[in-house]
């Protein structure tokens, strides 16, 4: 008899419940199989976000077993051994519905955070060179990978504490254009992550790291920002 | 706002300083319970000394700014308090610490 997985997954808003279901467990199956197949099967107006299915847009991320998690690439022989699953919305962000987050402040973070490259050049003049093993260009490479999945946000504490706190993505994300050579706003950039709500907030235990499904490091991202900001104070730039 | 980019940096080299100062702090009472010495000899021996006052001088200075940053900091992560009165309060408090600090100084090194 082929085998069945035990699965609660979080129903409402901000105030809900978890619900149980009894779904069938497949080879190679993933926590988003598993609940589109709850969807399609079980519960129609189950509301839940996702687009790639391959782990590069970033949408499905959601807590699975208390972890947050892309569910997409996360199979449920890995991450479910006993067959139960508890899957709720991402953590630190207002649930709108069920597995749906609102995004928005996630994303006004990286506004904050300057995190949009402002280049110094016009379409008239040459492509600026940057040489692929210049070391700032390799500092931007760890960094830049990031899908804006939410995960990190939601694997860290201080975000929890702190609302404002920028967090690990939006600084994670300052911190890659603070080593792109093209870019032209790195002391700007600097004034807006360099605040108590920003990178001197971090307390470097690295959840976020831990839990980044693209294993990009934000701690050390952030551990950057704060070196380049306690020069720059000497610098007098800050 | 609260908690800039200096007072990281006020943070980070008051523990630079506070660093060595608490280690010779700590072996100094070592050596001072090990050999039995009674409040007059410690006396005689930091009273009008230069040295044991700028040392505790600026060890009272630092523990008072490093404190008072930290505390400021755990405060406004942990309770909603954040702000202008954070700051003032954080303000006094280091005062406080520097006034009691320097108290003591005095009465041992004066
Ligand atoms: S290392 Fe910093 S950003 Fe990462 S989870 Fe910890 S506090 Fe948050
Ligand atoms: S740093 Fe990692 S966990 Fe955070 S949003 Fe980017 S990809 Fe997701
Ligand atoms: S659906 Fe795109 S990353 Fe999971």
């Amino acid at each position: 008899m082929a085998e069945t997985l035990s699965v609660s997954i979080w129903r409402g808003g901000a105030e809900g419940a978890f619900r149980a279901y009894q779904v069938p467990h497949r080879a190679s199956q993933t926590v988003l199989d598993v609940v589109t197949w709850v969807q399609r099967n079980l519960e129609p107006t189950l509301s839940y976000r996702f687009a790639c299915r391959v782990g590069m847009c970033g949408s499905c991320a959601m807590t699975v077993n208390g972890r947050p998690r892309w569910t997409c690439r996360s199979h449920v022989s890995a991450v479910a051994p006993d067959l139960r699953l508890e899957i709720a919305p991402l953590r630190n962000l207002p649930v709108i519905k069920d597995l749906a987050c609102d995004m928005t402040g996630f994303f006004e973070k990286w506004q904050r955070a300057e995190g949009r490259f402002k280049g110094g050049l016009s379409r008239r003049d040459p492509v600026e060179r940057i040489l692929p093993d210049a070391p700032q260009r390799r500092a931007a490479d760890a960094a830049i990978q990031c899908i804006n999945c939410g995960v990190c946000n939601a694997a860290c504490d201080v975000v929890a504490w702190n609302p404002d706190y920028l967090g690990p993505a939006a600084l994670n994300r300052a911190w890659s254009l603070q080593n792109d050579g093209r870019d032209r706003a790195r002391v700007e950039r600097l004034r807006a992550v360099a605040t108590a709500a920003g990178c001197h907030a971090c307390h470097s235990q690295q959840g976020c790291a831990l839990h980044c499904p693209k294993h990009l490091n934000p701690t050390a991202s952030i551990a950057g920002l704060k070196a380049a900001s306690f020069k720059a104070v000497f610098k007098g730039e800050l | 706002m609260a908690g800039g980019p200096r007072l990281y940096v006020a943070q980070r080299l008051s523990a630079l300083v506070l660093a060595p100062l608490v280690l010779v702090h700590l072996a100094l009472i070592l050596y001072a319970v090990q050999d039995g010495l009674s409040a007059e000899e410690i006396l005689a021996r930091t009273r009008g000394s230069l040295f044991w006052m700028l040392f505790y001088g600026l060890f009272v200075l630092a523990a008072a700014l490093h404190a008072s940053i930290g505390l400021r900091n755990i405060v406004a992560e942990l309770t909603p308090w954040r702000g202008r009165s954070l700051g003032l309060a954080m303000h006094l408090f280091g005062l406080l610490l520097l006034l009691l600090g320097f108290r003591a100084v005095a009465a041992v090194t004066l």
